[in-house]
């Protein structure tokens, strides 16, 4: 096991992990809210890598720098999956709030459905390029190369994870979405309205989704109407790793699951002596999965609560 | 709770068995003719009138975990994936093909009888609901989702990928050559001729899936009276009260999945048959999704109700295929969405919009259908109404820290109840 590989490993790892984080936030806030798997937040970060993707396309001849064509569509993208997230909350997650809890899972199933089939119709199910907005020539650190596209990842992840914090921990919405989560009624006794702060829960967790897919289509240098469900997956699997409802769990969660994949990944063919290869990178989240849900449900940073019968 | 299977199919005729012969009697030749009255627009649409009943099967087997016991499973597929892997394996040259050892004792390939693969289909297919409902039952509805989601797609990545370095599978190119199913030394897969009249292929498998589709539901109607049957119910509607009332809810959910896995194995073995091939593309999440759609649309726990959602939301798409071109061609002038991405839309739509609007499904239960859904959930309330809120230890601790605990005190926003 060579240095500057596993150095290398660790540096993927730790750029995949940092979107996984910044996806598992999203999952997390609501689920902290509601108790509700929004399966549609997957979807979302589709849509602002289509949205990124597209007024990419849009301004590729128009002369601008790739860092402002780049912030550009991080500003499309980000409102219209705010938009698209609120909308969803009103329409199917709302009128369901008091409902069994399988319902609004259902809903939510459809509801990434529809949005990946519209999603489908709109841009074609062709994968649509993502050029290369940033230099490409990587940086060296101790043996191992970043890519200036995974230093801007690292860096605007960790920007908006520190930003999210401070709203959370430091504003009056944050102290709402607090207080909300920890006891709906009484917090709506305080004069908190809870209408709004899951408005405003969605809301945040799809200006971080939009953000994370539009680094995403960036860092592959490809967008598609399936590209979300597997990082979202993994970003449920990261929230739930970390202690679902918990900020820090999330980033934690996100940051190793990126890391496990990565090594088990770059790892497993030494391993298993060549029987398993590097295609089987996508079941390792679903098997950190199984494992933490059975052994510590509550995740890493989660409290243990008697949530089984 | 009828007394027998024919009154929990048609309650109105509980009083009347008259009428209830005469009914039961029209659909048995209704039922009976109509691959020779579809079959006269050509032999495709018995293939579809096959695929439906197929599809009722596995409804049927799903609702069994999803309906009876109220556990939601996004992972069934994979154990219609393992019959049918099942079948193929054990009748198709692919093995001999690949395993010298094999090569040597059985030169032509594998074919071994039905009659010892679809009980073995069924028992490993079980034995895999076992094996993932032992760790994950004890969770709560929603994480159970996801596993079970997770197990379906490891499932699908293994078959996918385990044509290296031993070829088990074939990897995604799948196998080919699967024997047709064979009973009594009449073969399923060729045109056979019956006191002077001729079958075709498609025809005898509609029989069979017919007689299987059937025996399915007796057996369903017949679990749901029974006192397994009263347990899950008990278990969907309140965990611990059902526990309280001495029964062994693991062993007891076990049983459902277990049972549900193997009415999926069978089916897989049917589908791995009629095809003559099977690949992983046929056990995608999606597949999963639609079988779940089809109980939870037709109405979760209701037999009766779980047939029209497979024959619906498997026919629906069908017709669209025939008819959605058309109709936009002479309403747009071209084609402006793909039959196969309108039947996603309208397969989203439709779960969104059932949930919103009749949360029991389009035909629900008399006696459970306002309750049906909230199975898995009824145990979250655990502080009660009212009761005070657990003090939480993290309340200190950075961002939404107390929601794990609040999960567990109260689900419900803004009071209103």
């Amino acid at each position: 096991m060579e240095l500057d590989i596993l150095l290398q490993q660790i540096l993927n790892g730790l750029v995949l992990g940092s979107v996984y984080a910044l996806v598992a936030l999203g999952y997390t806030m609501v689920y902290g809210i509601l108790q509700l798997i929004n399966f549609a937040h997957g979807d979302v970060l589709m849509v602002g890598a289509m949205v990124g993707v597209s007024v990419v396309g849009a301004l590729g001849g128009s002369g601008l720098p790739g860092p402002a064509i780049l912030l550009v569509a991080l500003a499309c993208a980000i409102p219209s999956c705010v938009l698209l997230s609120l909308f969803v909350e009103r329409v199917a997650y709302r009128p369901l709030r008091n409902a069994p809890r399988l319902a609004p899972l259902i809903t939510a199933i459809g509801v990434s459905i529809v949005i990946q089939t519209v999603a489908m119709i709109v841009w074609k199910p062709n994968p649509i390029v993502f050029p290369d907005l940033l230099p490409t020539t990587p940086i060296e650190i101790g043996g191992a190369l970043l890519a200036p596209k995974q230093l801007l990842i690292l860096v605007v992840s960790a920007t908006m994870m520190v930003g999210l914090m401070l709203l959370v921990n430091r504003t009056k919405l944050g102290r709402a979405m607090r207080a909300t989560a920890e006891n709906p009624r009484i917090a709506g006794l305080m004069g908190v309205n809870a209408n709004q702060v899951i408005a405003a829960t969605f809301a945040i967790g799809a200006a971080l989704a939009a953000v994370a897919g539009v680094l995403v289509a960036m860092n592959y240098n490809i967008a598609q109407f399936s590209m979300g469900f597997i990082p979202g997956l993994k970003a449920f699997t990261a929230a739930v790793l970390g202690g679902i409802g918990n900020l820090g769990g999330a980033v934690l969660g996100g940051l190793l699951l990126g890391i496990i994949e990565s090594l088990a990944a770059g790892y497993i063919g030494d391993i298993t002596g060549g029987f398993l290869g590097s295609h089987y990178q996508d079941i390792f989240a679903f098997i950190v999965l199984i494992v933490v849900l059975v052994f510590r449900p509550s995740g890493i940073m989660g409290e243990r609560v008697a949530d089984r019968a | 709770m009828a007394a027998s299977p024919n009154a929990s199919l048609f309650p109105s005729f509980k009083d009347r068995p008259i009428a209830a012969f005469a009914a039961t009697a029209a659909i048995a030749i209704v039922l009976a003719v109509l691959p020779f009255v579809v079959g006269t627009q050509g032999n495709a649409w018995v293939r579809i009138l096959d695929f439906a009943l197929l599809y009722v099967m596995l409804a049927l087997g799903l609702n069994i975990v999803v309906g009876y016991a109220g556990l939601l499973d996004l992972g069934y597929v994979a154990f219609y994936a393992v019959g049918a892997y099942m079948y193929a394996l054990l009748a198709s040259p692919h093995l001999a093909e690949n395993f010298e050892f094999i090569q040597q004792t059985f030169p032509d390939g594998l074919h071994n009888s039905i009659w010892l693969i679809v009980p073995l289909g069924a028992a490993i297919a079980a034995t895999f609901g076992v094996l993932l409902g032992a760790p994950t039952l004890r969770l709560r509805g929603d994480y159970l989702a996801i596993v079970t989601l997770g197990f379906g797609e490891i499932v699908r990545i293994f078959l996918n990928n385990l044509n290296s370095p031993v070829n088990l599978t074939n990897g995604p190119q799948g196998i080919s050559n699967i024997d047709p199913i064979t009973i009594g030394g009449v073969s399923f897969g060729k045109t056979q001729t019956f006191f002077g009249v001729e079958v075709p292929s498609v025809y005898m498998y509609y029989y069979l899936f017919l007689v299987l589709a059937i025996a399915i539901i007796v057996l369903t109607i017949r679990l749901q009276d029974s006192r397994l049957g009263r347990a899950w119910m008990a278990i969907r509607e309140d965990e611990i009260a059902a526990k309280a009332m001495g029964i062994n809810t693991r062993n007891v959910k076990l049983l459902a999945f277990a049972m549900g896995a193997s009415f999926g194995g069978v089916a897989g073995a049917m589908f791995a048959s009629f095809q003559g091939f099977v690949s992983p593309e046929s056990f995608t999440l999606m597949e999963s999704i639609v079988i779940v759609s089809m109980v939870v649309l037709g109405g979760m726990g209701h037999v009766p109700g779980v047939i029209l959602g497979a024959i619906l939301l498997y026919a629906i798409p069908e017709v669209l295929r025939f008819v959605a071109k058309p109709a936009q061609e002479a309403i747009f002038g071209h084609e402006v969405v793909a039959p196969e991405a309108l039947r996603m839309l309208l397969f989203g739509l439709a779960m969104v919009i059932i949930m919103l609007y009749r949360p029991g499904g389009l035909w629900p239960a008399r006696e459970h259908g306002r309750t049906v859904i909230g199975g898995a959930g009824a145990n979250d309330d655990q502080g009660g109404p009212g009761g005070p809120a657990p003090t939480s230890p993290s309340a200190d601790a950075s961002a939404l820290g107390g929601a794990v605990a609040a999960a567990a005190s109260d689900a419900k926003i803004g009071g209103a109840r």
